[in-house]
Protein backbone atom coordinates (compact mmCIF):
# COMPACT_ATOMS: atom_id res chain seq x y z
CA UNK A 1 0.00 0.00 0.00
CA UNK A 2 1.24 3.45 -0.83
CA UNK A 3 2.54 5.38 2.12
CA UNK A 4 1.47 8.95 2.74
CA UNK A 5 3.59 11.17 4.98
CA UNK A 6 2.90 14.74 5.98
CA UNK A 7 5.60 17.05 7.31
CA UNK A 8 3.96 19.82 9.29
CA UNK A 9 4.08 22.31 12.14
CA UNK A 10 1.42 22.47 14.84
CA UNK A 11 0.38 26.06 14.34
CA UNK A 12 0.50 26.42 10.57
CA UNK A 13 -2.82 26.99 8.79
CA UNK A 14 -1.20 25.68 5.59
CA UNK A 15 -0.56 22.34 7.28
CA UNK A 16 -4.13 22.13 8.59
CA UNK A 17 -5.47 22.60 5.07
CA UNK A 18 -3.73 19.36 4.10
CA UNK A 19 -4.78 17.53 7.29
CA UNK A 20 -8.43 18.40 6.66
CA UNK A 21 -8.24 17.30 3.02
CA UNK A 22 -6.70 13.94 3.95
CA UNK A 23 -9.27 13.36 6.71
CA UNK A 24 -12.22 14.39 4.52
CA UNK A 25 -11.14 11.72 2.06
CA UNK A 26 -10.36 9.15 4.74
CA UNK A 27 -6.69 8.81 3.78
CA UNK A 28 -4.42 7.39 6.48
CA UNK A 29 -1.12 9.21 6.83
CA UNK A 30 1.93 9.48 9.02
CA UNK A 31 2.41 12.93 10.52
CA UNK A 32 5.90 14.27 11.22
CA UNK A 33 6.12 17.40 13.35
CA UNK A 34 8.88 19.78 12.28
CA UNK A 35 10.64 22.23 14.55
CA UNK A 36 10.68 25.25 12.23
CA UNK A 37 13.67 26.76 14.01
CA UNK A 38 15.61 23.55 13.43
CA UNK A 39 14.39 21.92 10.23
CA UNK A 40 15.14 18.27 9.68
CA UNK A 41 17.54 17.16 6.91
CA UNK A 42 14.68 15.12 5.48
CA UNK A 43 12.45 18.19 5.08
CA UNK A 44 15.26 20.14 3.44
CA UNK A 45 15.86 17.23 1.09
CA UNK A 46 12.20 16.98 0.13
CA UNK A 47 11.63 20.73 -0.26
CA UNK A 48 15.00 22.24 -1.16
CA UNK A 49 13.52 25.26 -2.92
CA UNK A 50 11.29 26.75 -0.24
CA UNK A 51 12.32 24.62 2.78
CA UNK A 52 8.80 24.96 4.20
CA UNK A 53 5.95 22.90 5.56
CA UNK A 54 3.62 21.37 4.57
CA UNK A 55 5.28 18.71 2.45
CA UNK A 56 3.27 15.67 1.41
CA UNK A 57 5.26 12.60 0.47
CA UNK A 58 3.31 10.01 -1.51
CA UNK A 59 5.07 6.87 -2.64
CA UNK A 60 8.36 8.55 -1.79
CA UNK A 61 7.61 11.54 -4.06
CA UNK A 62 7.39 14.99 -2.43
CA UNK A 63 4.75 17.59 -3.21
CA UNK A 64 4.79 21.08 -1.68
CA UNK A 65 2.81 24.33 -1.66
CA UNK A 66 -0.47 23.68 0.13
CA UNK A 67 -2.80 24.36 -2.83
CA UNK A 68 -0.69 22.18 -5.15
CA UNK A 69 -0.89 19.44 -2.49
CA UNK A 70 -4.66 19.81 -2.14
CA UNK A 71 -5.21 19.56 -5.90
CA UNK A 72 -2.97 16.49 -6.04
CA UNK A 73 -4.90 14.84 -3.18
CA UNK A 74 -8.20 15.64 -4.91
CA UNK A 75 -7.01 14.01 -8.13
CA UNK A 76 -5.45 10.88 -6.64
CA UNK A 77 -8.37 10.23 -4.25
CA UNK A 78 -11.54 11.41 -6.03
CA UNK A 79 -14.00 10.48 -3.23
CA UNK A 80 -15.60 13.52 -1.54
CA UNK A 81 -14.43 15.87 -4.29
CA UNK A 82 -13.00 19.20 -3.14
CA UNK A 83 -13.54 21.04 -6.43
CA UNK A 84 -16.59 21.33 -8.71
CA UNK A 85 -16.69 18.95 -11.67
CA UNK A 86 -17.85 21.58 -14.17
CA UNK A 87 -14.87 23.48 -15.69
CA UNK A 88 -16.45 26.92 -15.30
CA UNK A 89 -17.46 26.37 -11.67
CA UNK A 90 -13.99 24.99 -11.04
CA UNK A 91 -12.42 28.12 -12.56
CA UNK A 92 -14.50 30.27 -10.20
CA UNK A 93 -13.49 28.13 -7.21
CA UNK A 94 -9.82 28.38 -8.22
CA UNK A 95 -10.17 32.17 -8.48
CA UNK A 96 -11.28 32.37 -4.82
CA UNK A 97 -8.62 29.91 -3.71
CA UNK A 98 -5.96 32.08 -5.38
CA UNK A 99 -7.51 35.17 -3.81
CA UNK A 100 -7.20 33.63 -0.34
CA UNK A 101 -3.72 32.24 -1.07
CA UNK A 102 -2.43 35.64 -2.21
CA UNK A 103 -3.84 37.41 0.87
CA UNK A 104 -2.71 34.89 3.50
CA UNK A 105 1.01 35.84 3.78
CA UNK A 106 0.09 39.53 4.02
CA UNK A 107 -2.66 39.23 6.61
CA UNK A 108 -0.49 37.06 8.84
CA UNK A 109 1.64 40.17 9.43
CA UNK A 110 -1.08 41.72 11.63
CA UNK A 111 0.80 40.94 14.84
CA UNK A 112 4.28 41.51 13.36
CA UNK A 113 3.79 45.14 12.41
CA UNK A 114 3.08 48.46 14.05
CA UNK A 115 1.77 51.90 13.13
CA UNK A 116 1.34 52.65 9.45
CA UNK A 117 2.55 49.22 8.36
CA UNK A 118 -0.02 47.57 10.62
CA UNK A 119 -2.77 49.83 9.28
CA UNK A 120 -1.90 48.66 5.77
CA UNK A 121 -2.32 45.04 6.91
CA UNK A 122 -5.67 45.92 8.53
CA UNK A 123 -6.77 47.38 5.18
CA UNK A 124 -5.81 44.13 3.43
CA UNK A 125 -7.94 42.20 5.92
CA UNK A 126 -10.92 44.50 5.37
CA UNK A 127 -10.55 44.22 1.59
CA UNK A 128 -10.56 40.44 1.90
CA UNK A 129 -13.63 40.39 4.16
CA UNK A 130 -15.50 42.82 1.89
CA UNK A 131 -14.76 40.73 -1.20
CA UNK A 132 -15.94 37.59 0.59
CA UNK A 133 -19.11 39.31 1.80
CA UNK A 134 -20.00 41.00 -1.48
CA UNK A 135 -18.81 38.61 -4.14
CA UNK A 136 -17.92 35.19 -2.85
CA UNK A 137 -20.68 34.17 -0.48
CA UNK A 138 -23.56 34.94 -2.78
CA UNK A 139 -26.98 33.37 -2.53
CA UNK A 140 -26.77 32.74 1.21
CA UNK A 141 -24.85 29.50 0.72
CA UNK A 142 -23.89 27.58 3.84
CA UNK A 143 -20.39 26.96 2.49
CA UNK A 144 -18.43 28.06 -0.56
CA UNK A 145 -18.81 24.44 -1.63
CA UNK A 146 -22.61 24.55 -1.26
CA UNK A 147 -23.94 22.11 1.33
CA UNK A 148 -20.54 20.61 2.03
CA UNK A 149 -17.17 22.31 2.47
CA UNK A 150 -14.74 22.26 -0.40
CA UNK A 151 -11.27 23.56 -1.24
CA UNK A 152 -12.47 27.20 -1.22
CA UNK A 153 -13.75 26.92 2.36
CA UNK A 154 -10.45 25.32 3.34
CA UNK A 155 -8.51 28.10 1.58
CA UNK A 156 -10.22 30.75 3.73
CA UNK A 157 -9.31 28.98 7.00
CA UNK A 158 -7.20 31.92 8.20
CA UNK A 159 -10.34 34.03 8.32
CA UNK A 160 -12.20 31.30 10.21
CA UNK A 161 -9.66 30.56 12.91
CA UNK A 162 -6.34 32.40 12.70
CA UNK A 163 -7.84 35.90 12.45
CA UNK A 164 -8.97 35.69 16.07
CA UNK A 165 -5.50 34.47 17.03
CA UNK A 166 -3.76 37.37 15.25
CA UNK A 167 -6.20 39.88 16.74
CA UNK A 168 -5.50 38.60 20.27
CA UNK A 169 -1.75 38.65 19.68
CA UNK A 170 -1.82 42.16 18.21
CA UNK A 171 -4.36 43.43 20.76
CA UNK A 172 -6.45 44.74 17.90
CA UNK A 173 -10.00 44.12 16.71
CA UNK A 174 -10.36 43.94 12.94
CA UNK A 175 -13.42 41.76 12.37
CA UNK A 176 -16.78 43.24 13.37
CA UNK A 177 -19.36 40.45 12.85
CA UNK A 178 -22.31 42.82 12.32
CA UNK A 179 -20.50 44.41 9.37
CA UNK A 180 -19.93 41.03 7.71
CA UNK A 181 -23.03 38.90 8.41
CA UNK A 182 -22.46 36.37 5.60
CA UNK A 183 -18.83 35.85 6.60
CA UNK A 184 -19.88 35.46 10.27
CA UNK A 185 -22.39 32.73 9.39
CA UNK A 186 -19.83 31.02 7.22
CA UNK A 187 -17.23 31.03 10.04
CA UNK A 188 -19.70 29.42 12.43
CA UNK A 189 -20.76 26.83 9.84
CA UNK A 190 -17.16 26.04 8.91
CA UNK A 191 -16.01 25.56 12.49
CA UNK A 192 -19.01 23.29 13.21
CA UNK A 193 -17.97 20.74 10.61
CA UNK A 194 -16.76 17.78 12.73
CA UNK A 195 -13.47 17.24 10.87
CA UNK A 196 -12.64 20.93 11.22
CA UNK A 197 -13.85 21.24 14.82
CA UNK A 198 -11.82 18.22 15.91
CA UNK A 199 -8.70 19.36 14.11
CA UNK A 200 -7.94 22.92 15.06
CA UNK A 201 -4.90 24.09 17.01
CA UNK A 202 -5.50 25.47 20.49
CA UNK A 203 -5.88 29.25 20.20
CA UNK A 204 -4.44 30.04 23.64
CA UNK A 205 -1.35 28.02 22.81
CA UNK A 206 -0.82 29.83 19.50
CA UNK A 207 -1.43 33.27 21.00
CA UNK A 208 1.12 32.59 23.76
CA UNK A 209 3.65 31.39 21.17
CA UNK A 210 3.04 34.33 18.78
CA UNK A 211 3.25 36.86 21.62
CA UNK A 212 6.70 35.50 22.49
CA UNK A 213 7.69 35.75 18.81
CA UNK A 214 6.34 39.30 18.61
CA UNK A 215 8.43 40.26 21.66
CA UNK A 216 11.54 38.80 20.05
CA UNK A 217 10.83 40.63 16.79
CA UNK A 218 10.29 43.98 18.49
CA UNK A 219 13.35 43.53 20.68
CA UNK A 220 15.56 42.73 17.70
CA UNK A 221 14.15 45.77 15.81
CA UNK A 222 15.01 48.20 18.60
CA UNK A 223 18.51 46.80 19.13
CA UNK B 1 -24.37 26.94 -30.06
CA UNK B 2 -21.55 29.02 -31.45
CA UNK B 3 -18.76 29.51 -28.94
CA UNK B 4 -18.20 33.15 -28.10
CA UNK B 5 -14.78 33.92 -26.69
CA UNK B 6 -13.58 37.39 -25.77
CA UNK B 7 -10.24 38.33 -24.20
CA UNK B 8 -9.91 41.65 -22.37
CA UNK B 9 -6.22 42.40 -22.61
CA UNK B 10 -3.37 44.93 -22.58
CA UNK B 11 -0.64 44.37 -25.13
CA UNK B 12 2.52 44.41 -22.86
CA UNK B 13 0.94 42.28 -20.13
CA UNK B 14 2.79 38.95 -19.73
CA UNK B 15 -0.37 37.64 -18.10
CA UNK B 16 -2.48 38.50 -21.15
CA UNK B 17 0.14 36.84 -23.34
CA UNK B 18 -0.36 33.54 -21.52
CA UNK B 19 -4.02 33.39 -22.51
CA UNK B 20 -3.24 34.52 -26.06
CA UNK B 21 -0.79 31.63 -26.43
CA UNK B 22 -3.21 29.07 -24.96
CA UNK B 23 -6.02 30.20 -27.27
CA UNK B 24 -3.68 30.11 -30.28
CA UNK B 25 -2.35 26.66 -29.39
CA UNK B 26 -5.90 25.35 -29.40
CA UNK B 27 -6.85 27.21 -32.58
CA UNK B 28 -9.71 29.05 -30.87
CA UNK B 29 -11.22 32.05 -32.63
CA UNK B 30 -11.79 34.92 -30.25
CA UNK B 31 -12.40 38.63 -30.07
CA UNK B 32 -9.42 40.52 -28.69
CA UNK B 33 -10.32 43.72 -26.84
CA UNK B 34 -7.49 46.07 -25.91
CA UNK B 35 -8.07 47.92 -22.62
CA UNK B 36 -6.81 51.37 -21.69
CA UNK B 37 -5.78 50.73 -18.09
CA UNK B 38 -6.05 54.41 -17.21
CA UNK B 39 -9.67 54.33 -18.38
CA UNK B 40 -11.01 50.83 -17.79
CA UNK B 41 -14.10 49.81 -19.72
CA UNK B 42 -17.45 49.17 -18.04
CA UNK B 43 -17.18 45.61 -19.33
CA UNK B 44 -13.88 45.01 -17.53
CA UNK B 45 -15.19 46.44 -14.26
CA UNK B 46 -18.30 44.29 -14.57
CA UNK B 47 -16.43 41.09 -15.49
CA UNK B 48 -13.67 41.43 -12.87
CA UNK B 49 -15.23 43.44 -10.03
CA UNK B 50 -12.84 42.08 -7.39
CA UNK B 51 -9.50 43.01 -8.99
CA UNK B 52 -10.54 45.14 -12.00
CA UNK B 53 -7.54 43.70 -13.87
CA UNK B 54 -6.77 42.16 -17.21
CA UNK B 55 -6.68 39.62 -18.67
CA UNK B 56 -10.29 38.51 -18.45
CA UNK B 57 -11.47 35.61 -20.57
CA UNK B 58 -15.18 35.78 -21.33
CA UNK B 59 -16.62 32.49 -22.58
CA UNK B 60 -20.25 32.66 -23.70
CA UNK B 61 -20.73 35.71 -21.50
CA UNK B 62 -19.14 34.22 -18.37
CA UNK B 63 -15.86 35.63 -17.07
CA UNK B 64 -12.79 33.66 -16.04
CA UNK B 65 -10.20 35.79 -14.21
CA UNK B 66 -6.49 35.17 -13.43
CA UNK B 67 -4.28 34.16 -16.34
CA UNK B 68 -3.16 30.72 -15.09
CA UNK B 69 -6.75 29.81 -14.26
CA UNK B 70 -7.68 30.88 -17.80
CA UNK B 71 -4.94 28.65 -19.27
CA UNK B 72 -6.17 25.68 -17.22
CA UNK B 73 -9.78 26.41 -18.20
CA UNK B 74 -8.89 26.65 -21.89
CA UNK B 75 -6.94 23.38 -21.58
CA UNK B 76 -9.94 21.63 -20.00
CA UNK B 77 -12.69 22.94 -22.25
CA UNK B 78 -10.74 22.48 -25.51
CA UNK B 79 -9.09 19.29 -24.39
CA UNK B 80 -8.92 17.49 -27.72
CA UNK B 81 -6.08 19.58 -29.12
CA UNK B 82 -2.57 20.48 -27.92
CA UNK B 83 -2.86 19.44 -24.24
CA UNK B 84 -0.92 21.81 -21.99
CA UNK B 85 -1.10 20.01 -18.65
CA UNK B 86 0.17 16.42 -18.29
CA UNK B 87 -2.37 13.74 -17.41
CA UNK B 88 -0.26 12.14 -14.66
CA UNK B 89 -1.23 13.72 -11.29
CA UNK B 90 2.35 13.94 -9.99
CA UNK B 91 3.63 15.57 -13.18
CA UNK B 92 0.62 17.90 -13.04
CA UNK B 93 1.53 18.85 -9.46
CA UNK B 94 5.11 19.55 -10.55
CA UNK B 95 3.89 21.73 -13.44
CA UNK B 96 1.55 23.65 -11.11
CA UNK B 97 4.35 24.19 -8.63
CA UNK B 98 6.69 25.68 -11.24
CA UNK B 99 4.00 27.86 -12.82
CA UNK B 100 3.19 29.12 -9.31
CA UNK B 101 6.93 29.76 -8.74
CA UNK B 102 7.13 31.82 -11.93
CA UNK B 103 4.04 33.73 -10.82
CA UNK B 104 5.42 34.54 -7.40
CA UNK B 105 8.93 35.49 -8.46
CA UNK B 106 9.47 36.78 -11.98
CA UNK B 107 7.02 39.69 -12.15
CA UNK B 108 7.89 41.07 -8.72
CA UNK B 109 11.66 40.67 -8.99
CA UNK B 110 11.70 41.80 -12.63
CA UNK B 111 9.67 44.83 -11.60
CA UNK B 112 12.32 45.80 -9.07
CA UNK B 113 15.00 45.60 -11.77
CA UNK B 114 13.43 48.39 -13.86
CA UNK B 115 11.89 50.38 -11.02
CA UNK B 116 14.97 50.81 -8.82
CA UNK B 117 18.57 51.95 -8.99
CA UNK B 118 21.83 51.51 -7.11
CA UNK B 119 21.97 48.86 -4.41
CA UNK B 120 18.27 47.95 -4.62
CA UNK B 121 18.65 47.29 -8.34
CA UNK B 122 21.81 45.26 -7.79
CA UNK B 123 19.94 43.08 -5.30
CA UNK B 124 17.02 42.69 -7.70
CA UNK B 125 19.31 41.67 -10.56
CA UNK B 126 21.02 39.08 -8.39
CA UNK B 127 17.66 37.67 -7.29
CA UNK B 128 16.38 37.57 -10.85
CA UNK B 129 19.42 35.65 -12.10
CA UNK B 130 19.11 33.19 -9.17
CA UNK B 131 15.44 32.64 -10.02
CA UNK B 132 16.18 32.17 -13.72
CA UNK B 133 19.03 29.75 -12.96
CA UNK B 134 16.69 27.64 -10.83
CA UNK B 135 14.22 27.50 -13.70
CA UNK B 136 17.04 26.67 -16.10
CA UNK B 137 17.98 23.77 -13.82
CA UNK B 138 14.39 22.52 -13.82
CA UNK B 139 14.32 22.67 -17.62
CA UNK B 140 17.45 20.50 -17.79
CA UNK B 141 17.96 18.93 -21.19
CA UNK B 142 14.30 18.93 -22.16
CA UNK B 143 13.34 21.01 -25.20
CA UNK B 144 10.40 22.46 -23.24
CA UNK B 145 9.35 22.47 -19.59
CA UNK B 146 6.43 20.38 -20.84
CA UNK B 147 8.83 17.79 -22.31
CA UNK B 148 8.68 17.25 -26.06
CA UNK B 149 6.01 19.86 -26.61
CA UNK B 150 4.95 23.24 -25.22
CA UNK B 151 3.26 22.83 -21.84
CA UNK B 152 1.72 24.71 -18.97
CA UNK B 153 4.98 25.99 -17.48
CA UNK B 154 6.26 27.10 -20.90
CA UNK B 155 3.03 29.11 -21.43
CA UNK B 156 3.30 30.57 -17.91
CA UNK B 157 6.92 31.63 -18.32
CA UNK B 158 7.65 32.50 -21.99
CA UNK B 159 5.74 35.84 -21.94
CA UNK B 160 8.39 37.28 -19.62
CA UNK B 161 10.96 36.74 -22.38
CA UNK B 162 9.42 39.72 -24.20
CA UNK B 163 10.51 41.84 -21.21
CA UNK B 164 14.12 40.56 -21.04
CA UNK B 165 15.58 43.14 -23.42
CA UNK B 166 13.98 45.96 -21.41
CA UNK B 167 15.27 44.50 -18.13
CA UNK B 168 18.76 44.05 -19.58
CA UNK B 169 18.90 47.66 -20.78
CA UNK B 170 17.54 49.03 -17.49
CA UNK B 171 19.85 46.88 -15.41
CA UNK B 172 22.84 46.93 -17.72
CA UNK B 173 23.38 43.17 -17.72
CA UNK B 174 23.01 40.16 -19.99
CA UNK B 175 20.59 37.38 -19.15
CA UNK B 176 21.95 35.20 -21.96
CA UNK B 177 25.45 35.35 -20.48
CA UNK B 178 24.12 33.97 -17.19
CA UNK B 179 21.45 31.59 -18.50
CA UNK B 180 22.29 30.49 -22.04
CA UNK B 181 20.14 27.35 -21.93
CA UNK B 182 17.13 29.38 -20.87
CA UNK B 183 17.57 31.79 -23.79
CA UNK B 184 17.90 28.80 -26.12
CA UNK B 185 14.58 27.52 -24.74
CA UNK B 186 12.98 30.93 -25.23
CA UNK B 187 14.12 31.13 -28.86
CA UNK B 188 12.80 27.62 -29.40
CA UNK B 189 9.39 28.71 -28.07
CA UNK B 190 9.45 31.79 -30.29
CA UNK B 191 9.66 29.51 -33.33
CA UNK B 192 6.11 28.43 -32.58
CA UNK B 193 3.48 30.54 -34.30
CA UNK B 194 1.25 30.60 -31.22
CA UNK B 195 4.04 32.18 -29.19
CA UNK B 196 5.51 34.48 -31.86
CA UNK B 197 2.08 35.97 -32.58
CA UNK B 198 1.27 36.46 -28.90
CA UNK B 199 4.42 38.24 -27.73
CA UNK B 200 5.07 41.90 -28.53
CA UNK B 201 8.31 43.15 -30.02
CA UNK B 202 11.01 43.53 -27.34
CA UNK B 203 11.95 47.05 -28.44
CA UNK B 204 8.31 48.09 -28.16
CA UNK B 205 8.23 46.73 -24.60
CA UNK B 206 11.41 48.66 -23.78
CA UNK B 207 9.88 51.89 -25.10
CA UNK B 208 6.82 51.19 -22.96
CA UNK B 209 8.99 50.68 -19.86
CA UNK B 210 10.82 53.95 -20.53
CA UNK B 211 7.47 55.72 -20.71
CA UNK B 212 6.40 54.12 -17.43
CA UNK B 213 9.66 55.20 -15.80
CA UNK B 214 9.06 58.78 -16.90
CA UNK B 215 5.47 58.62 -15.71
CA UNK B 216 6.48 57.37 -12.26
CA UNK B 217 9.46 59.69 -12.02
CA UNK B 218 12.04 56.89 -11.99
CA UNK B 219 15.29 57.88 -13.59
Amino acid sequence: MAVVKLFGAWLSPYVYKVIWALKLKGIPYEYIEEDLSNKSPLLLQYNPIHKKVPVLVHDGKPIYESTVILRYIDEIWPQNPLLPANPYDRAVALFWIKFADDKNPIIAKLYQTEGEEQQAVVNEWLEMLEAMEEHALIGGKKFFGGDEINMVDIAFCMVAHWLGVFEDTAGLKVFEPHKFPQVSSWIQNFKSVPIIKDNLPDTDKIVAYLKRRKEMLLTSKSN
Amino acid sequence: MAEEVVLLDFWPSPFGMRSRIALAEKGIKYEHKEEDLRNKSALLLQMNPVHKKIPVLIHNGKPVCESLIQVQYIDEVWHDKAPLLPSDPYQKATARFWADYVDKKIYEVGGRVWKTKGEKQATAKKELIETLKLLEKELGDKPYFGGESLGYVDVAFIPFYSWFYALEKCGNFSIEAECPKLIAWAKRCMQKESVAKSLPDQQKVYDFILEMKKHFGIE
